[in-house]
């Protein structure tokens, strides 16, 4: 199974083995990752699953679509490297991604 | 002190509050009762992506069952409570079983409100609140089977979306004069309309349900203007009751679900209740309120944790509400009820577009339609009460977190 690495802005680290298919919200939440609020349930409805991209994984992944863009621009603390969880879904070539959680979800 | 949190429910209010206990380093003892038997699972996907069976069973839990050993929550479910003491503080399972508390979370829902009218309880006339309800809906329906789906709300429409795309010839039938009519603008009622129109589904609006009728099984739905409906299921979407039977019989006061204060206590010092069966006072909109969302039964439900372990976590949010329909997505935040003037913001020619409504300067609530960038500027404006510039609110090329 890809190993994904969330990283809690308490600077806690987990690295979770998470299962091709689902999506990186689905992971963080059922691993207990702190942050991750995920309450929509992966809509794209709610911006609580706001993770910042490490480095060169960010090209690995498909591009954020429009409804993400305009979730994120709102959401609290947007970067170039913004994502929602819920919209990247796990794959072998992911294997090794890290990403880290905001201080805040939510609006800005 | 507290040894034993009991909470019944096993929605997203239950599930929010048992993890917030563990979080909150509540040590004691926790059991979560619940009458369903699957693990405290989402609603939402009920009438989209899990009914399309896009989503697998397996993916519909809040959390897998090791959560629940490794934070020593004891479940015990599929087995219903039928009797709360409050004098001695125990509540009573349907297999007998006698649970003793200090604290009570109350997280009872609400249920499908049945329909009424005759022939209701027909073989084929299905509701969709549980995945027992989806299994059941699942099974009846084929390809091309003929669906009516009594009520044109967001269970109705959502419902209606994914049978169409599952292949049912399906018909909508909404007794008011536009569908969606208690959440939405009329513009915005007219775009869903079509939306589902240009997909092959049957709208129709004035339509008052008389009857049901079959013979030993759901055959057709009867309308009061004489029209008759052939069906081979009927799924009716015609709003939610919140449950307070339990609470109810025990004495506690119900209306409109159950009473609680801004800590989500009732009027039993040891009882708290939260989610869709609570009627909680809200300060932001100064009068009592019960709302059915996902985004209350969560924030209720932390805040009840809290406030069980004897925090004062008052709870007033600004709602917000999504439903998925087809490629739709509709986000709405706020409830457009006090209001003097409606802005709309685009048009849906390009089916993205904002319906804002405003008092004063104020916004008070937004319907978003695929556009979440309003939506999500809107979550903000709205809690922070920001005064709006109406020339700039009016211009959709600027963007509404701008028009400040």
């Amino acid at each position: 199974m890809p190993r994904i690495i969330f990283n809690e802005p308490s600077g806690v680290r987990h690295e979770i083995e998470a299962p091709v298919g689902i999506t990186l919200m689905e992971a963080a939440v059922q691993n207990r990752v702190h942050g991750i609020v995920a309450m929509c349930g992966g809509a794209c409805a709610c911006a609580t699953c706001h993770v910042y991209v490490d480095g060169a994984w960010l090209r690995k992944l498909e591009p954020r679509e429009e409804m993400e863009e305009g979730m994120l621009e709102c959401a609290w603390q947007p970067q170039g490297n913004s994502r929602l969880s819920c919209q990247i879904q796990v794959t072998a070539e992911l294997d090794g991604l890290e990403v880290t959680v905001p201080q805040q979800q939510g609006t800005g | 002190m507290i040894s034993t949190i009991l909470v019944i429910g096993g929605g997203q209010a239950a599930a929010q509050a048992v993890d917030t206990l563990r979080r909150e380093g509540f040590a004691g003892r926790i059991v979560l009762v619940c009458g369903e038997a699957e693990l405290p699972y989402q609603r939402p996907p009920l009438s989209k992506k899990y009914l399309s069976g896009d989503l697998s069973a397996d993916r519909l839990p809040f959390r897998h069952r090791a959560f629940y050993d490794e934070h020593r929550i004891e479940l015990k479910l599929g087995i219903p409570a039928v009797r709360l003491e409050r004098t001695v503080r125990q509540v009573t399972l349907a297999d007998g079983e006698v649970l003793g508390y200090d604290r009570l979370l109350l997280c009872l829902g609400a249920a499908a409100r049945p329909l009424s009218c005759a022939g209701a309880e027909l073989p084929g006339v299905h509701y969709l609140r549980d995945v027992a309800d989806v299994a059941r809906i699942q099974k009846a329906i084929a390809r091309g089977a003929r669906a009516i789906i009594i009520g044109g709300g967001y269970i109705g429409l959502e419902t209606a979306a994914t049978l169409r795309q599952l292949g049912c010839e399906v018909t909508v039938l909404e007794l008011a004069d536009r569908v969606m009519n208690r959440v939405v603008a009329p513009y915005v009622s007219q775009f869903f309309v079509q939306e589902h129109r240009a997909q092959g589904i049957k709208v129709l609006c004035d339509m008052r349900v008389v009857c049901v009728e079959g013979r030993g099984r759901v055959e057709r739905v009867v309308c009061a203007d004489g029209s008759r409906h052939e069906a081979d299921l009927v799924i009716a979407g015609v709003g939610a009751l919140p449950v307070t039977g339990l609470a109810a019989d025990a004495g506690l006061t119900c209306e409109n679900g159950i009473v609680v204060d801004e800590y989500c206590r009732t009027q039993d010092e040891a009882i708290f209740a939260a989610g869709d069966c609570a009627n909680y006072p809200s300060l932001r909109f100064g009068r009592r309120m019960r709302l059915e969302s996902v985004d209350n039964a969560f924030e209720q439900g932390k805040s009840a944790a809290l406030n069980l372990l004897g925090r004062q976590v008052a709870h007033d949010r600004v709602p917000w509400f999504w439903s998925d329909q087809f490629d739709n997505k509709l986000l709405i935040v706020g409830l457009s009820q006090d209001y003097d003037r409606q802005v709309l913001r685009g048009d849906s020619a390009s089916r993205s577009f904002s319906v804002c409504y405003l008092k004063g300067r104020e916004l008070v609530a937004v319907e978003a339609i695929n556009h979440s960038k309003d939506y999500m500027a809107a979550r903000k404006l709205i809690a922070d009460r920001t005064p709006l510039n109406l020339d700039k609110l009016a211009d959709f090329s600027i963007g509404l977190k701008e028009a400040v």
